[in-house]
Parts: C-alpha cells; sequence; structure tokens
C-alpha cells in the first residue's frame, strides 16, 4: 500500500508537470478559439531565452524578467504577423497558421542561442523530503512539491482573472464571438495581446520546470504532447480543467506503468495517456470542466 | 435617381452619411450612393427587403466592415461635426455610437449580467458606477436581472435581443444602431422590445437607427424613414407619411385598396413601375 501511494504522489505532481503546458493552450484557446499549436514551441523558446540570458552572468531576477520581456515580444509580434490578418477565418486557418508559428518560434530560438543542451538549476533539490520519509516513509520530491506549488498559485490567480476582472470577462467574450466583441468596443488587438503575453509567461514558467527537470533541450517541445490527452481529459476551456486533467494523467500513467506494465513489457506511460483521453472522447468530448456548446434549436 | 436628401440643410446635424458607397471583396459594389442623416434623439427606420443594404449601411457607421471584407470607397460619414469612417470601432463606442447586430450575438457562455458587464468596457468606471449601470439597464429589462445568472446561449431569443440592447446600454451610447431587433421573434416580444427602445429614447435621449424588414411595426415607432432598394435610398419622409403612402402600402405593407391582386399582377406591375432605373 505503502508503495501504491508512492507511485501516487510521483504520479500526481509528474502530472502537474503536464498541467503547466496544458495552462497556455487553454488560455490562448479560451481567449481567440484558437488551438494554439505553437504553444510547447514557446516552452522552449522562453527556456532557452532564460538560460541564455543567464549565462551572460545576468542575476536570475533579472533574467526572469528579461525572458518575459521576450516572451511579451513574441506574443506582440505573434498578433501583429499572425493574428490580426486572420481575423474571421474559419479555425482550421488559424490552426494551420499557429502550426507555421511552431516551426518559426523553434527556429528562432536555436538561431538566437544555439541548439546545444543545456543545464538550469532552480536551485531546489529533487530529492525527497526527509520528515515526510521519516513519518510516513514515502519519498515526496522536494522539487515536485515546489512545481506543485507553483502551479496552485497560478491557477488561482489565472481563475480569478478570468471570472471576476474587466479583461478576463472581454478576454472569454471574445473566446465567444469575436464580432460582437468588436461591435461593443472590446479591442481584439489589445486582447489577444494580452492573452499572448500571459500565455507566455505560463510558458516561461513551464519552461524554467520543464527545463530544470529535464535539461534545456529541444525535446522541450514534445511535452506540448502530452498537454494533449490532459486537455481533452480537462476541457479546453477550464483552467482548473487543465490541472485536474494534468493530475489524472500523471497518475494513471504511473499506476498503469507499474502495475500493467510489468505484464505486457513495459513503456505503458508512453501512449497510454493517449487511450485514455481517445476513450474519453467517447464519453464525454467537451471533457470534464469544458464548456459545452451551446446550439439553441 | 434620388438620392439626395432635401433635409441636409441644417449644420447642426448629429449623423450624417453622405453618399457613400461600399465595395464587399473589392468587385461586388452593395450600396451605390447612400446618404442619410439621423436627427438628434430621433428613431430613424433604415427599411427594405433583404439585400438591400440595411445591415451594410449600419455595420458602415459603426466600421464593422473590415472583418467582412467591406471597403466604404466613397463618401463620408460625419457624428457630432467630425468625420468618424477611419475610426476603431472601439474608438466609436467611446464616443457613443455603438451598433447592436443582427442576430443578436449574446455571449452564449457568458451569464446575462456578464453579457451586460461587457458592455462597459469602454469606460473606465468605479465599481459602484457599474453597479449604478446595471441597476439602470435592470430598470429597463427586468426580464434580464431575474434570469441574470443563466447563460446567455440557455436565454430565449426575445430575451438574447434584450441583452443585446441592454449590453449596448451599458457603454452609456448616445445612438445605437439596432440591426433587425424584430428577426424570428415572436410579434408580442417585438412590440415589448419596440416599447423599451421608444421609452429609451425618451427617457434616456438616445438616438437610434434601426434597420428593419418588419415595415409595418417599425414605422409605428420611428420619427422618420428611409428605404432602400438595391444599394439605394429609394424613399424617404415622415414615418406617417411613409406608412400612408401607396407604393409602401403595397410593396412594404402587403396593403393595398384595390383589393387583393394575383400574384402574376403584382409582378407584372413591380416590373412595370421600379422605383429605380
Amino acid at each position: 500500500m505503502q508503495f501504491f501511494f508512492e507511485v501516487l504522489i510521483g504520479g500526481l505532481l509528474s502530472g502537474v508537470m503536464y498541467s503547466f503546458v496544458a495552462l497556455g493552450f487553454v488560455l490562448i484557446y479560451k481567449a481567440s478559439g484558437v488551438f494554439n499549436f505553437a504553444q510547447g514551441a514557446m516552452v522552449f523558446f522562453a527556456a532557452l531565452t532564460f538560460v541564455g540570458i543567464l549565462e551572460t552572468g545576468v542575476p536570475f531576477w533579472l533574467a526572469l524578467i528579461l525572458a518575459f520581456g521576450a516572451m511579451v515580444i513574441l506574443g506582440i509580434a505573434t498578433e501583429r504577423i499572425v493574428l490580426r490578418p486572420m481575423v474571421n477565418q474559419p479555425p482550421i486557418a488559424l490552426f494551420m497558421a499557429t502550426i507555421g508559428l511552431t516551426f518559426l518560434i523553434e527556429g528562432l530560438a536555436q538561431a538566437m542561442w544555439g541548439s546545444s543542451v543545456r543545464g538550469l538549476d532552480l536551485g531546489i533539490q529533487d530529492e525527497p523530503i526527509a520528515w515526510i520519509m521519516d513519518a510516513t516513509d514515502i519519498g515526496v520530491s522536494k522539487f515536485d512539491l515546489f512545481a506543485a506549488g507553483v502551479a496552485a498559485v497560478l491557477v488561482t490567480a489565472l481563475a480569478l482573472f478570468f471570472q471576476y476582472t474587466r479583461v478576463g470577462r472581454a478576454l472569454r467574450a471574445v473566446a465567444d464571438d469575436h464580432q460582437a466583441a468588436l461591435s461593443i468596443g472590446i479591442p481584439l488587438q489589445t486582447i489577444w495581446r494580452i492573452v499572448w503575453a500571459v500565455a507566455g509567461f505560463v510558458a516561461l514558467v513551464a519552461g524554467l520546470i520543464w527545463g530544470a527537470r529535464n535539461g534545456v533541450q529541444f525535446a522541450l517541445t514534445f511535452t506540448a504532447l502530452k498537454a494533449l490527452p490532459v486537455l481533452i481529459l480537462g476541457g479546453f476551456t477550464s483552467v482548473p480543467g487543465a490541472i485536474v486533467g494534468g493530475l489524472i494523467i500523471g497518475s494513471t500513467e504511473k499506476l498503469a506503468e507499474v502495475y500493467l506494465g510489468a505484464h505486457v513489457g513495459g513503456g505503458i506511460d508512453a501512449w497510454f495517456p493517449y487511450i485514455l483521453a481517445l476513450g474519453f472522447l467517447l464519453v464525454r468530448p467537451e471533457g470534464l470542466f469544458g464548456e459545452k456548446h451551446i446550439d439553441r434549436v | 435617381m434620388t438620392t439626395t436628401t432635401q433635409h441636409a440643410e441644417g449644420n447642426g446635424s448629429y449623423l450624417s452619411i453622405n453618399n457613400i458607397e461600399v465595395i464587399y471583396d473589392r468587385v461586388i459594389l452593395v450600396l451605390k450612393g447612400v446618404s442619410l442623416e439621423v436627427p438628434k434623439g430621433k428613431i430613424v427606420a433604415l427599411l427594405g427587403a433583404n439585400g438591400a443594404g440595411k445591415s451594410t449601411t449600419l455595420k458602415s457607421i459603426s466600421n464593422l466592415l473590415g472583418a467582412e471584407r467591406g471597403d466604404v470607397t466613397k463618401g463620408d460619414i460625419v457624428f457630432k461635426g467630425t468625420r468618424v469612417d477611419q475610426l476603431t470601432p472601439n474608438e466609436l463606442v467611446k464616443r457613443g455610437v455603438i451598433q447592436v447586430m443582427e442576430g443578436r450575438h449574446c455571449f452564449a457562455h457568458l451569464t446575462l449580467e456578464e453579457n451586460l458587464l461587457t458592455g462597459a468596457y469602454t469606460r473606465s468606471i468605479s465599481r459602484a458606477e457599474l453597479k449604478h449601470s446595471l441597476e439602470r439597464v435592470y430598470h429597463y429589462f427586468p426580464r434580464l436581472k431575474q434570469r441574470r445568472e443563466t447563460q446567455a446561449g440557455y436565454t430565449s431569443g426575445g430575451e438574447q435581443q434584450m441583452c443585446a440592447i441592454g449590453r449596448a446600454l451599458m457603454a452609456k451610447p448616445e445612438m445605437i444602431l439596432l440591426d433587425e431587433p424584430s428577426m424570428g421573434l415572436a410579434p408580442q416580444i417585438v412590440e415589448e422590445i419596440f416599447e423599451i427602445v421608444k421609452d429609451l429614447n425618451q427617457s434616456e435621449q438616445v438616438s437610434f437607427l434601426l434597420a428593419e424588414q418588419n415595415t409595418m411595426v417599425a414605422l409605428r415607432y420611428a420619427d422618420f424613414g428611409y428605404i432602400l432598394e438595391n444599394g439605394r435610398v429609394v424613399m424617404e419622409g415622415d414615418a406617417k407619411e411613409l406608412a400612408s403612402n401607396e407604393d409602401v402600402k403595397e410593396f412594404y405593407l402587403g396593403l393595398s385598396s384595390a383589393g387583393r391582386k394575383s400574384f402574376r399582377d403584382v409582378k407584372h406591375y413591380r416590373r412595370r413601375k421600379r422605383w429605380l432605373s
């Protein structure tokens, strides 16, 4: 039983890592109805930019601010160059545009900072917390717990922002109906700039945490793929959904690997989340917390 | 061709549209020189059949054409003495002109109250003022207050129309461009909505330019009317005069002094005597 809990907790905490990436998708999808395929590339870009700046000898906090600044610039440029000419185009056209954007951002990041793998040390060790270990004999990684804490703060802040602020409401309004939002004087450009900047910030946080764990490398862009089942489970439009989806995916894939993996030769965690998501799609296509598509008859 | 307006004499005109031409996709000429005036504090009806250019006229005022690949290629639009045809919708709403789009366009996943709150986006106001504005809208639309927590997507067509007008009111406009408020609504609800429009017009001094296919109702509540056909103004006048005009009666109200006509006769008559040419 104790082993079960150790796997479960490890799984939940690694699920939080997926949630970070999923959050970025949710933000942009909520505010513009665009599935931003480039979110993974943004995570990579953010992490690489941060490490690149850090290597020039700039202090940690300044590097963080500069990297965030770079993400804001990236967001504004995306709005200006990619989104603005595509207002009122079908979603699939916008989706294709973000695929193009993915390659552009990946190339840009490597052109700026080179393509070698870099380490990143946030000063928090990936080691079991001693007192929990002593009390319950369950190993809980300090780093994972830190990541979970950051996620909790981030999600609370975002949920409050969307629900209760003027800009948050405007973001949701834009997601529902571009034209109507425009007609009541909500400036789409400003809204999109804000949302891409926020998504950039989330990508930066995700990049730092993933980078510190696995190293800052091109493979970071693939974390975006793990966010897909998370989104399908949690719902594309829900911030809390991204977190809950992440937790479910993280825990089930680890449990499946440990308990079922032995019977089928292991490697289950690579594909288990997708099977889970596929099954889920059949039952509840809008996800656990997603908005139902409202149709009037 | 009669596109000149005989009452453009006053320099103190409020909203005036002068000879505008609108082209979609760079090839489709939709408005062929439309001129009209909305005096302060009045309700002006823009009438005509499907595709006559009513919505396009409204959208060219509110600058929503850009997103539909439309372009005002000629003429100008003046509101309170300044040209407004190059403004963004955001700037225009700040100056007091707002459009309520055809088909309501409420934000389906937002509650009715949230819908209303988004309407105040362009005003930087305190919480107390926001609350006050909200109460003002609820005063005119008590039904919205009852259902404030319901997602707009689940409300009835009439409630959505009220929500759309209420949302526009939250921006504290001087002038509302109301596109086809009667669309798809039961006659009783249409009546209710026009009553509220009239009330808003009289007690809040909001001017209205409303595009309508329901000529009968529109002329009953409006002060002045324009009839569009094929992108041109073919007739204009006092609402009461228009309502009693023989041609308007025949073409738009389905009334005729010559008793019932068979459909073939009507077609023949139209072919012989078209208003434009």
